[in-house]
């Protein structure tokens, strides 16, 4: 099938190996992978703020670079943004009293997946060694993004996927429902406790013993990399994408910071 | 969605203490740093919310409850005018008087012309969230009439002129050290040698109210529900505190929100079972009081409901926000907040804190009353209030709405609008943002700065110091090194588009393929579930252990300095003198949260608020839930 990837602004822009992942894996499994050039942004940066008429734009520009291109289903890897097109462009669009983008904003959502969702649901995908021949031999523990979890319920696709990769050990996370303190502009808006957030989810994923703190948004990542990096834990961060386009072939090299503990796989 | 269009009713705010005077961000940096507060609502937060999970998950029908809870409230605010009356009808024709209140002010006014006519100069008061958002205390005071709390955590706050913290155990922010300090410097005719020991300060509070509710001849009640069809009124508390102030006084005056009606009697049932699962994580509230009017010769003669708007018709108007109306005071959102749970109470500077107070306290107030304009960011929209709300209020949804507000009146657009000022630079992001975000163009020719960001980045590979704005990122964390290139730039290279359009046989049958995968990801999850669960909970159990440990050692440092430092009360009873000695963190656990929790369960080394009235009495020492 023909798969349009959302790539995000953040991936984009700051983490192009989690969209590279993505594209992998679906080539890896014969299919299509389109990148609509027109796309920037969900808009939630915007939204979340309350500036609703600057997003107003941002919401038209994504529904016509995803209304142009011809493709089956799209996909993006964040729960986040995904969420944030069903839930929030058709408000700004309706705040903006035009109807006409509101429904297609919300024909655009109906075919936009989060990754764990179009990998399980719509290809069928319930074991990363065999299915996509992922190998990761580390310790490693997961964070669920509040957005993926609350909005989009996920479920637990994310972290099963994540057990099925060969050689991976998942180290349960303490207190993983709760937020990593992350919240956009909250983050510098409340800064003093954004941090205290982070710092309570850095300890708890320092106490898991594991080397590396993967989760399905960047922006959490992000945070939560960044606070372990000012503390200088040797902790690194990598979004679940890359560990399933991590091969025995081609293994995903991780990130120089982390302890050499980590080769210690299965 | 403006509620001051041409045609329309002007709109009264609410006043009282429902107003912020310093940003949410400022007071938040000062209670960050309060250590005891920190360890205490770490501590009380992951207690309760670990209780009322399990209660709540006993329920097959919660979710169906919930929604049951949410129809009635929506139903409540359609025909907010008529039950009204219907309500007042039925007061007036039980032998009660209803009196009708626009704010505050008049709300207070009312109360102490109906005090003074009973000559009281003291009156004993049941747990209310009205009184204090109307600050009836404070105003009684001013006029000469004392106002005598007595719910054991309003009394704490009370006695330590102190303001309560959390809407169900308002002294959550105190310890039991605190507590003891408080009570032998501020009770009449208390035991000097009285200790920490939670059953001791419980039954010296209840030694000194006892002797009041005796005494005192008017009552001052909040209400957690008014029946419409029946004019009758519902208190919910755990003392036995209310029951008191109920029954024994002559002169009974209840302020209620006008928000707080049910159509009929039978709809109880439903806020019956969702509000002390939510609250105390209970399965069952321990008093419950419902009255209808007078009954000669016993209770109460004279029967006031005071009908307080504040604001809430305000509320009312606002088509998003009016959900916030709903709530029937549980705490269960301030419970799960992340963002509570670090900055406390206090910081929301409103009787209402917590999500809840975010999104209620501006919406009674109008956005942009002093700082209320910083409560709808005070949160991170995780979502965890909207998940634990028993009437499915969805705070995030209004704290994104009042954004939108916020932006528009600081703007000059829209309600309350104030003078349009300079753009800031956070409007200067946003417009930057908004023009590279609308073209793709712009935003391809902007990510060729990367290499600049890579290069600021240095040999570090990360940027420790942003400017201006977003400098809070840097505070606390940073930011990592750019790529060298976007994705964008890199598939263009690449990779190569198909074509815009397919034949219309090369499209898949996505709903097909959906429908052939269809329970598939519960399959995934159970593979993994059961081990993972068991490894969560061991998980979540040692985090807790370690909030435990916190507290006690943070408070055990607070009890030194107070026993060595002179000043402060010493144990005299040579038997006693170790008040502090810590249980074994995972005895505390096993019985903090404990599933098997009954009503009478001991919280163990539960908050202030929570302590058992007897050493072996089966009522726990909760403040009542609402008003």
């Amino acid at each position: 099938m023909r798969i349009a990837l959302f790539s995000t602004c953040i991936v984009d822009a700051m983490y192009p190996r989690v969209a590279r992942a993505t594209v992998d894996i679906l080539e890896r499994l014969g299919h299509e992978v389109i990148f609509p050039p027109g796309q920037t942004c969900c808009s939630q940066m915007h939204v979340n703020s309350g500036y609703f008429d600057d997003a107003y734009p941002i919401v038209k520009n994504h529904v016509q670079a995803f209304s142009e291109w011809d493709y089956d289903v799209a996909v993006a890897p964040s729960g986040s943004c995904v969420a944030s097109l069903g839930h929030q462009q058709p408000m700004i669009a309706r705040h903006a009293g035009d109807e006409a983008t509101a429904e297609a904003a919300e024909d655009v959502a109906g075919r936009t997946f989060e990754l764990s969702r179009l990998l399980v649901d719509v290809l069928g995908i319930t074991d990363a060694a065999r299915q996509l021949g992922s190998y990761f031999p580390h310790r490693v523990t997961y964070h669920a993004s509040c957005h993926g979890m609350r909005l989009l319920h996920l479920g637990t696709r994310q972290s099963d996927l994540v057990r099925t990769v060969e050689g991976l050990e998942l180290a349960e996370l303490p207190d993983i429902d709760q937020c990593c303190g992350f919240g956009g502009t909250f983050s510098f808006k409340n800064a003093d406790t954004s941090g205290a957030m982070v710092a309570d989810k850095v300890a708890n994923i320092e106490s898991t013993g594991a080397s590396l703190c993967t989760g399905g948004d960047v922006s959490c990542l992000m945070n939560i990399g960044g606070a372990l990096s000012r503390k200088g834990s040797d902790v690194a961060t990598l979004h679940y994408a890359e560990i399933l386009a991590s091969t025995r072939e081609n293994p995903l090299e991780v990130p120089a910071s982390a302890p050499v503990s980590i080769t210690e796989g299965k | 969605m403006s509620v001051t269009q041409l045609g329309m009713p002007k709109v009264f705010h609410g006043s009282g203490n429902i107003v912020a005077d310093e940003p949410f961000p400022d007071f938040a940096r000062r209670e960050l740093k309060n250590e005891q507060l920190r360890a205490n609502l770490g501590f009380a937060t992951h207690t309760i919310r670990s209780k009322r999970a399990s209660v709540v998950g006993e329920l097959p029908d919660w979710q169906e409850l919930r929604t049951a809870g949410s129809e009635i409230k929506q139903r409540v605010m359609a025909r907010l005018p008529e039950l009204l009356e219907q309500f007042e009808e039925n007061v007036t024709a039980r032998g009660g008087q209803v009196h009708w209140a626009r704010d505050a002010e008049e709300a207070n006014r009312i109360a102490l012309d109906l005090i003074r006519a009973e000559g009281a100069e003291e009156i004993i008061k049941i747990k209310s969230m009205a009184t204090q958002e109307t600050g009836l205390n404070e105003y009684l005071a001013e006029h000469g009439v004392g106002a005598v709390e007595t719910d054991l955590a309003e009394e704490i706050v009370q006695m330590g002129e102190d303001k309560p913290s959390h809407i169900l155990v308002p002294a959550i922010h105190r310890n039991r050290t605190e507590i003891r300090d408080i009570f032998l410097k501020r009770m009449p005719g208390v035991d000097p040698g009285l200790t920490d020991n939670p059953p001791e300060l419980a039954d010296a509070s209840r030694r000194h109210l006892r002797e009041k509710f005796f005494r005192t001849g008017v009552a001052v009640s909040g209400a957690n529900f008014g029946v419409a069809d029946t004019g009758t009124l519902a208190v919910v508390e755990s003392e036995g505190n209310g029951r008191m102030c109920l029954t024994l006084p002559d002169t009974l005056i209840t302020f209620m929100g006008i928000e707080k009606l049910v159509p009929t009697f039978e709809d109880l049932e439903v806020f019956f079972q969702l509000l002390p699962r939510s609250s105390t994580g209970e399965r069952m509230n321990p008093y419950t009081s419902l009255w209808s009017g007078r009954t000669e010769g016993d209770g109460p003669q004279n029967l006031h409901v005071i009908l307080l708007d504040n604001g809430r018709t305000a509320a009312l108007a606002d088509e998003v926000g009016r959900q916030a109306l709903h709530c029937i005071r549980c705490s269960a959102c301030m419970n799960v907040c992340p963002v509570y749970e670090r900055a406390g109470g206090h910081a929301y500077g409103s009787t209402y804190p917590g999500p809840i107070g975010a999104i209620l306290s501006p919406l009674l107030t109008g956005v942009e009353d002093r700082s209320n304009n910083s409560l709808p960011y005070a949160s991170s929209l995780c979502g965890a209030c909207y998940e634990a709300c028993p009437v499915k209020i969805n705070i995030p949804d209004v704290l994104v709405h009042l954004r939108g507000k916020d932006v528009d009146a600081r703007h000059g657009k829209g309600e309350g609008g104030r003078k349009r000022r300079m753009p800031d630079q956070m409007d200067a992001m946003m417009a930057g943002a908004k023009a590279a975000f609308s073209n793709a163009s712009l935003l391809s020719l902007a990510e060729r700065g990367l290499p600049a960001g890579k290069l600021a980045a240095g040999r570090k590979h990360r940027i420790s110091k942003l400017p201006g704005v977003v400098s809070g990122w840097t505070q606390y964390r940073d930011v990592p090194e750019p790529p060298a290139q976007s994705f964008r730039h890199w598939w263009k290279k690449n990779r190569q588009n198909g074509t815009r359009q397919r034949p219309a046989g090369e499209r898949a049958d996505v709903e097909a393929m959906i429908e052939a995968n269809a329970g598939l990801a519960d399959e995934l999850h159970e593979r993994f579930a059961a081990e993972a669960e068991e490894q969560q909970r061991a998980a979540d159990r040692a985090a807790l252990e370690a909030k435990v440990e916190e507290k006690e050692e943070v408070q055990a440092g607070v009890s030194r300095e107070l026993d060595a430092g002179g000043d402060g009360p010493r144990d005299t009873e040579a038997g006693s003198t170790e008040p502090e000695r810590p249980k074994p963190a995972a005895e505390k656990i096993a019985r903090a949260a404990s599933e098997e929790a009954g009503p009478g369960s001991d919280l163990s080394d539960k908050g202030p608020g929570r302590a058992d009235p007897e050493p072996k009495g089966n009522a726990p020492m909760e403040s009542e839930e609402e008003r």
